[in-house]
């Protein structure tokens, strides 16, 4: 390959790479007090890793030709499953499996639902989302339930500590699953799975995949993805609340999709979902900080899905 | 095959067909639409049990319920599908060792090796020059000819013994289908078999051996190439297509 068709094979990425640095560069020219300093920075990656592991297994539905709406509920769920076992067995480990566990198993029913039974999955998952988040709020009663035994553990510097006093570990276990996101999607056999189910599932039926089976398990992944994020949550917060998880759902969808993922499966961008995630984690504080109301949040957010999304969709037919 | 049939709830698509194909022969499977040639077709790849009827390959019986496209593949029966073929954004590299992938420890892909045995298909099987096309290409940048070669590629490096094409020259170009003509006359050039499913008779006669007419779910006709001209196979394959379907039903 030459240079030319380097560039042409990796356009989107550094593309998106150059949104990155402009937003950035935007945010230093008009608020040079805030983001000239470090400080900044880390509150951007003690936030940006809840959006951004949902956004990977988000990415990896995506690619398999369908979306789940889910995982808002599945983050409050699963934090709540993990407080519950904790409580109960006093082991936090054991509270962490159950917590993933139950993600897999909400994943697994959303899976079931949409291959065998054959709903489409942005309605199977819509009406998982509303059924996950009210059986939480019953059987919870609405009640926060607060962690502070976690104060202090082994675990809870693993797993949301800061690392020397400014990096904090929850975006260090970001940057490992994107790593093992990709390496499943793109160098293991069963990211050819997810590829082809996404591309043409006829084709994967052909060459011997169950295409039913590889959406199963990626809807599977995502509840687990999205379990781990709602535990990490909760161990920042060393709180669980009901309402865990709430608010994430057009945060992340707008991370994957700025990052470059189709909505048509079959190709997807773990860089892009990655590099997205911190784009959107930085603007609110960002925004804020750059002396404009919280309302052109939004506002903005609009602006960069859509050029984003634009410049994705050209490029995409340029190829 | 012998004394296939298949319904379909209510629908008969096979009534009793016997069908054979001998060692380095191409057989042209001909009759129109509906005349039950692709689910002939899809029998013999695996992808559904008759409801009746016997299954041979090389001389082995086959259990119907446990004859599937991996087993068929181990067999040595490959099928090329038109636009099914393929996954369209996909790299060619993947398209060619799909859900058979060399991989090192714990399934993961041994790219470099798919990729390097992906250009020697190319080059040595299908005459590849290399000109805008390699291993990383996405299916979407090709030709409909290089396409369906690089289905029947696949299949050939996989050691089919047997590839069966359906409609293999759909929606082609002139230039496109004398590419994929190439393609079945280099099957049988190197000892393999191919089952042709057509109903554009010209290109079928041109490379076939023999063929068989299929109508509305039986074997109409089987002849050899020496027997007939092309223009008397079309008029024969009209014949049948145009028979009153009363004829069929009358007891």
């Amino acid at each position: 390959m030459n240079v030319i068709e380097r560039i042409k094979t990796y356009n989107t990425q550094l593309g998106l790479t150059f949104i990155g640095l402009l937003v950035l560069i935007l945010f230093m020219v008009t608020a040079p007090g805030t983001f000239l300093r470090g400080r900044i920075y880390s509150s951007f990656l003690s936030i940006t890793p809840f959006i951004g592991i949902a956004g990977l297994g988000l990415t990896l539905v995506l690619v398999s030709g369908e979306i789940d709406l889910s995982f808002t509920a599945v983050m409050g769920f699963a934090g709540y499953v993990f407080a519950v076992t904790m409580g109960f067995t006093g082991s936090i480990i054991l509270g962490i499996l159950a917590g993933l566990a139950s993600g897999a198993v909400v994943g697994m029913l959303n899976g079931m639902l949409v291959t065998l039974i054959g709903i489409p999955s942005i309605v199977v998952t819509l009406g998982m989302q509303f059924l996950i988040r009210g059986a939480t709020n019953i059987i919870a009663a609405g009640q926060a339930t607060t962690l502070t035994q976690l104060a202090g553990t082994p675990i809870h510097s693993l797993l949301v500590g800061e690392i020397g006093g400014v990096v904090p570990a929850q975006s260090i276990w970001f940057l490992v699953l994107a790593v093992l996101v990709w390496s499943l999607l793109f160098r293991h056999k069963f990211g050819d799975h997810i590829l082809f189910s996404g591309d043409n599932p006829e084709t994967a039926e052909m060459m011997g995949i169950s295409v039913t089976r590889t959406k199963i398990i990626v809807f599977m992944i995502f509840g687990a993805l999205a379990a781990f994020s709602g535990i990490l949550d909760s161990f920042r917060l060393r709180t669980w609340w009901p309402t865990m998880g709430q608010g994430y759902l057009m945060t992340t969808m707008a991370a994957v999709f700025i990052g470059g993922t189709s909505m048509f499966g079959g190709e997807g961008t773990v860089y892009g979902t990655f590099l997205g995630a911190f784009i959107i984690g930085s603007l609110e504080a960002g925004i804020v900080a750059a002396g404009l109301s919280g309302f052109w949040t939004r506002f903005i957010y609009g602006i960069l899905i859509l050029i984003a999304v634009t410049i994705h969709t050209l490029l995409r037919r340029q190829s | 095959m012998k004394n296939i049939h298949k319904r379909f709830g209510g629908v008969v698509a096979l009534r009793g067909v016997d069908f054979t194909v001998g060692d380095n022969e191409v057989i042209g499977l001909i009759g129109d639409n509906g005349a039950g040639k692709s689910t002939l077709q899809k029998i013999l790849s695996g992808l559904y049990p008759p409801t009746e009827g016997e299954i041979f390959v090389k001389g082995e019986k086959i259990d119907p319920n446990n004859y599937s496209v991996r087993q068929a593949h181990e067999m040595g029966i490959e099928t090329v599908f038109q636009e099914k073929a393929l996954g369209q954004k996909q790299a060619l590299w993947r398209n060619i060792f799909l859900g058979r992938q060399p991989t090192t420890k714990f399934g993961y892909l041994d790219v470099e090796e798919a990729k390097s045995e992906t250009d020697r298909i190319m080059k040595q099987f299908l005459g590849f020059t290399g000109e805008g096309v390699s291993p990383d290409s996405t299916v979407s940048t090709l030709s409909g000819g290089e396409r369906q070669g690089i289905a029947i590629g696949r299949a050939m490096y996989f050691e089919a013994d047997l590839i069966i094409l359906d409609e293999p020259t759909n929606a082609l170009s002139v230039k496109e289908i004398g590419k994929v003509l190439d393609f079945i006359r280099e099957v049988k050039r190197q000892g393999k078999s191919c089952v042709y499913i057509s109903h554009t008779i010209a290109h079928i006669y041109e490379v076939s051996d023999r063929f068989v007419i299929l109508d509305k779910g039986k074997v109409a006709d089987r002849r050899e190439k020496g027997e007939l001209t092309e223009q008397e196979l079309i008029d024969e394959l009209t014949h049948h297509a145009t028979r009153p379907e009363t004829e069929e039903r009358s007891p």
